[in-house]
């Protein structure tokens, strides 16, 4: 019993060992979302090009979509933009743009310089909606599915490799999925 | 030089806490009370380890600009907690529920201070035990051989 006992500081260097290795890599700063598995919350937004045409959760109904949060204010958002770009050219995927806390104009001339991915772009200057998806930090990336619901969020940049190991499994099963 | 340290901090706590106070007016103490407390127990989600009262991230103030909205708008503390965790999760509160995720979070206390607990008993009842034996004498063999090592 006694020799056992002395065993007890290896067992726990060991269960720590475990706990503290299974935390290198992970970055405190990506948070799950809590709206995975639930709708895009309701919305009304004016479209970011056509200020007269209003647009709402329908937009989201028929087919497996990327949901990009974006703002011409946000550095991380031009480093993305070229794959974004990429996506919706080469790959064919369809991208609706959230601007995000935005200057109309500004917005308007970064995709006319830049290129524009995306199919619709949703203006939303106070962040409503931002603020009903739980954006904490653009860019983030959401995956919705043809009914509308959101099923993945990545945050941060995505990038070839973003896009080959996280989004495009996914995009791929879910468009398999049979309502 | 204590004193006026600490009458300094105080000074300034307080007109950061009037501060708060100017930006979102509220109708009664109890109201403001709330607020303070529920910017407090709230988390940034962008500054992490800042609670959204102290933090001056976008998404904090926009965060204090919907609490007091749904203050002013009659809901209870939990239904405003729940509106960003809604949003946020988990994360976003400093008191987290209990629940399967967050038990060890909520035990471990527990347990670590029944281990310590057990520690101090068994040591306290194995020295009392000892204490109770009576003082061992050396047996005539034992006397010899302790005179034969001594020589």
């Amino acid at each position: 019993m006694r020799r056992v006992l002395l065993f007890t500081p290896l067992a726990l260097v060991l269960i720590l060992g475990v706990m503290l290795y299974n935390g290198i890599g992970k970055d405190p700063n990506r948070l799950e979302s809590a709206l995975i598995g639930k709708p895009v919350p309701y919305f009304e937004l004016a479209s970011l090009e056509d200020p007269g045409q209003i647009l709402r959760n329908e937009v989201f109904e028929g087919k497996v979509v990327l949901l990009n949060v974006w703002g011409t204010w946000c550095p991380a958002c031009r480093v993305e933009h070229p794959d974004l770009v990429w996506l919706a050219e080469e790959k064919g995927i369809p991208i609706i743009g959230l601007n995000y806390k935005d200057n109309r104009d500004e917005a308007i001339r970064w995709l006319q310089t830049l290129g524009d991915p995306y199919e619709t772009n949703l203006f939303d200057p106070d962040g409503r909606l931002g603020f009903d998806l739980g954006v904490y930090g653009a860019p983030e990336t959401f995956i919705v599915d043809r009914r509308g619901i959101i099923r993945y969020k990545h945050v941060g940049v995505v990038d070839e490799r973003v896009w080959r190991e996280e989004l495009k499994p996914r995009i791929q099963a879910y468009e398999q999925e049979v309502y | 030089m204590r004193v006026a340290t600490l009458v300094l901090t105080l000074l300034l706590g307080m007109s950061a806490a009037h501060a708060t106070i100017d930006i979102y007016p509220l109708e009664s103490d109890a109201d403001r009370q709330r607020f303070q407390v529920l910017t407090k127990e709230l988390r940034c989600p962008k500054c992490q380890n800042q609670n959204i009262a102290d933090s001056n991230a976008p998404i904090a103030q926009d965060m204090r600009d919907e609490v007091h909205r749904l203050l002013v708008d009659g809901n209870t503390d939990e239904q405003i907690v729940d509106a960003m965790i809604a949003r946020f999760g988990e994360f976003v509160t400093y008191r987290p529920v209990f629940d399967r995720r967050t038990a060890l979070l909520w035990l471990t206390p527990v347990l670590v201070l029944l281990i310590g607990m057990g520690v101090v008993i068994g040591l306290v009842v194995r020295s009392r035990a000892q204490a109770s034996l009576p003082p061992r004498t050396l047996s005539l063999e034992e006397r010899q051989r302790a005179e034969d090592l001594l020589k």
